[in-house]
């Protein structure tokens, strides 16, 4: 069962090969042989899935079968699951178990999905490689001393493992995209506004959105049509008519511009992972794709111009974790004054606490014009130069990931330097485009991806393309211990 | 413009997170590199340039003020690290 695609599954439940109890239990199985080393599941609840796999099966026994009804999926940690532990990553969550379930996880739901588990994270999203969770580092499963990337380690790395099919995720600056390079898996990131924000704990609201990480753009298509959907209580959610993402995955890409950006493929991309790309580049061209250079001129300030928003969101999302109406408060303390210092001092970890504390900075008192307002200002000019690269090409060729991943510890002392790891994903969060990784190949036994990047709401036209790419690749099709 | 150690107790005492004496310094060091990084987009002119503040230029969706959920006074209660009947319990502040 281990490598079959979603589709596999779903045929396989329909013809009842296998039933939703014994598929599920084949994933916790896989859990209990495997989660010790790899620690990509912070809760895994057997009675509560295969509680669900058995209303699956009678579901699926009626004949009500739709695409996802009866797999098990797994849920990043950020996604509130009514009765479920739900951390985000956090000591401060750790006794929080959500009193409602977010649009997401009702979404998968009410497809009859299977809930596996709570998967690790970064706190909050705030990360790289996974190292920032309260729960501990996630290990990379295809190589145990290197990290899987983050913030959606555990996600990435529980599909990548075989313990999960396909997982949720989301990407707030290259959270969903750079663990899938990482992990040799599909993860799209969605146009904002796509997929709905609600009882989705929030990092960084105008940048967040959730998207899947699975193994192949096929898989990510099926997740999608669960996950897109118009909902009234996230007022950024876009209405817009609901779309069948898998039906457009072998339309003919014959004729279509692949746009190459000179700021991303200049001196400072690393040689192997320009060699990678290159072979990308080849397998478009003989599906009949043309190529075409363009310019991102100011994608280069995309990181200072994020760690200026993204934290001052965060400063103000996270000044309601106060140690008063749920979640973690400190034991010792004189005044209510002291309870607060103390319970945010306790509950969250130093990269969150950094990041709040430069968000607190850039919006106070005579600094909001010359950051936040600056940043913003750049922001518009980031996003102005892809609309301007869209009106010559159809997609974005770009690195994923400036490398194949890092041993754990590495950069955990220098947070700039991690910060880096990002460099090619956050300009689209910050302009509000789609855009997925795929897996391009390996540089030393390690995965690693390239980035196709779309116009807004062109999830179709990124998926058909990395199909098609996958039809005529292996790639996405190597599991840990093969390439070795 | 580089942090000074007055800036990190004003933060601390902003953002209400607690920094110890020991702390201070490493956080100084870590938070001056970072805003080293944010300042390299101070180069850049933006006069005229309209700021962005959302990812898509759309109006905020609104919808009808009703009640949708029934009321769960008990169940969000319970979530809380201290209650009593219908409060949340936090330290005295009023004399």
């Amino acid at each position: 069962m281990k490598d079959l695609s979603l589709n596999e599954l779903h045929q396989g439940l329909k013809n009842k090969d296998f039933s939703s109890v014994e598929l599920t239990q084949y994933y916790l199985n896989q859990i209990k042989d495997l989660n010790t080393d790899i620690n990509a599941f912070i809760t895994v609840d057997e009675e509560k899935s295969i509680q669900q796999a058995q209303q699956a099966d009678q579901l699926i026994s009626q004949n009500h079968i739709s695409d996802l009804t009866g797999i098990p999926i797994a849920q990043k940690d950020i996604f509130c699951a009514s009765s479920w532990k739900t951390t985000c990553g956090s000591k401060m969550l750790d006794n929080f178990y959500a009193p409602y379930d977010s649009k997401v996880v009702d979404l998968f739901n009410k497809s009859g999905a299977i809930n596996l588990g709570k998967t690790n994270m970064d706190e909050f999203a705030m990360g790289s490689s996974n190292e920032t969770s309260y729960y501990g580092a996630v290990k990379n499963p295809w190589n145990l001393d290197f990290v899987p990337g983050g913030s959606s380690g555990g996600s990435a790395a529980a599909v990548a493992s075989g313990m999960s099919p396909a997982a949720t995720a989301t990407d707030t600056g290259g959270s969903i995209r750079q663990p899938a390079s990482l992990c040799n898996l599909t993860g799209l990131k969605p146009t904002y506004g796509l997929v709905s924000r609600f009882g989705m704990i929030a990092f960084a609201s105008s940048l967040d959105q959730a998207g899947p990480i699975a193994k192949t753009a096929e898989d990510c298509a099926l997740m999608l049509n669960v996950m897109a959907d118009f909902d009234e209580r996230d007022s950024t959610s876009v209405k817009r008519d609901k779309e069948n993402y898998t039906q457009s995955l072998n339309a003919s890409i014959q004729g279509k511009i692949i746009g190459i950006p000179k700021e991303f493929f200049n001196d400072e991309l690393n040689d192997d992972v320009k060699i990678i790309l290159e072979k990308v580049m080849q397998a478009y061209q003989s599906l009949g794709v043309n190529f075409k250079e363009i310019s991102l001129p100011n994608s280069q300030l995309s990181i200072p111009v994020y760690y200026v928003i993204a934290p001052a969101e965060a400063s103000s999302n996270l000044s309601r974790y106060d140690g008063v109406k749920f979640g973690y408060r400190a034991s010792n303390y004189k005044d209510l004054e002291e309870m607060y210092l103390k319970t945010r001092e306790e509950g969250f970890g130093d990269e969150v606490k950094r990041r709040i504390l430069v968000g607190t900075y850039v919006l106070s008192a005579g600094y909001y014009d010359a950051y936040y307002l600056k940043a913003q200002k750049i922001r518009r000019l980031i996003a102005d130069d892809f609309t301007k690269a869209f009106t010559e090409c159809d997609l974005i060729l770009a690195p994923s990931s400036p490398s194949t991943a890092f041993k754990i510890g590495d950069k955990t002392e220098d947070p700039v330097a991690m910060y880096m790891q990002d460099m090619y994903t956050i300009s689209t969060n910050l302009a509000g485009l789609p855009a997925i990784s795929a897996p391009a190949g390996f540089i030393n036994n390690m995965p690693i991806g390239f980035q196709l990047i779309g116009n807004y709401f062109e999830e179709a036209k990124i998926l058909n393309f990395t199909h098609l790419y996958q039809s005529i690749s292996d790639w996405h099709k190597y599991s840990p211990g093969e390439v070795l | 413009m580089a942090l000074t150690d007055k800036d990190i107790k004003k933060l601390s005492h902003l953002a209400k997170i607690n920094i110890s004496s020991d702390d201070e310094l490493i956080v100084l060091k870590k938070l001056d590199g970072i805003m080293k990084l944010i300042d390299t987009m101070q180069k850049i002119d933006t006069t005229d340039v309209q700021p962005m503040s959302h990812a898509l230029d759309i109006y905020q969706t609104l919808r009808d003020d009703v009640v949708t959920e029934s009321n769960q006074k008990e169940k969000f209660l319970q979530l809380g690290p201290e209650s009593n009947e219908d409060y949340f319990i936090v330290p005295r502040v009023v004399e």
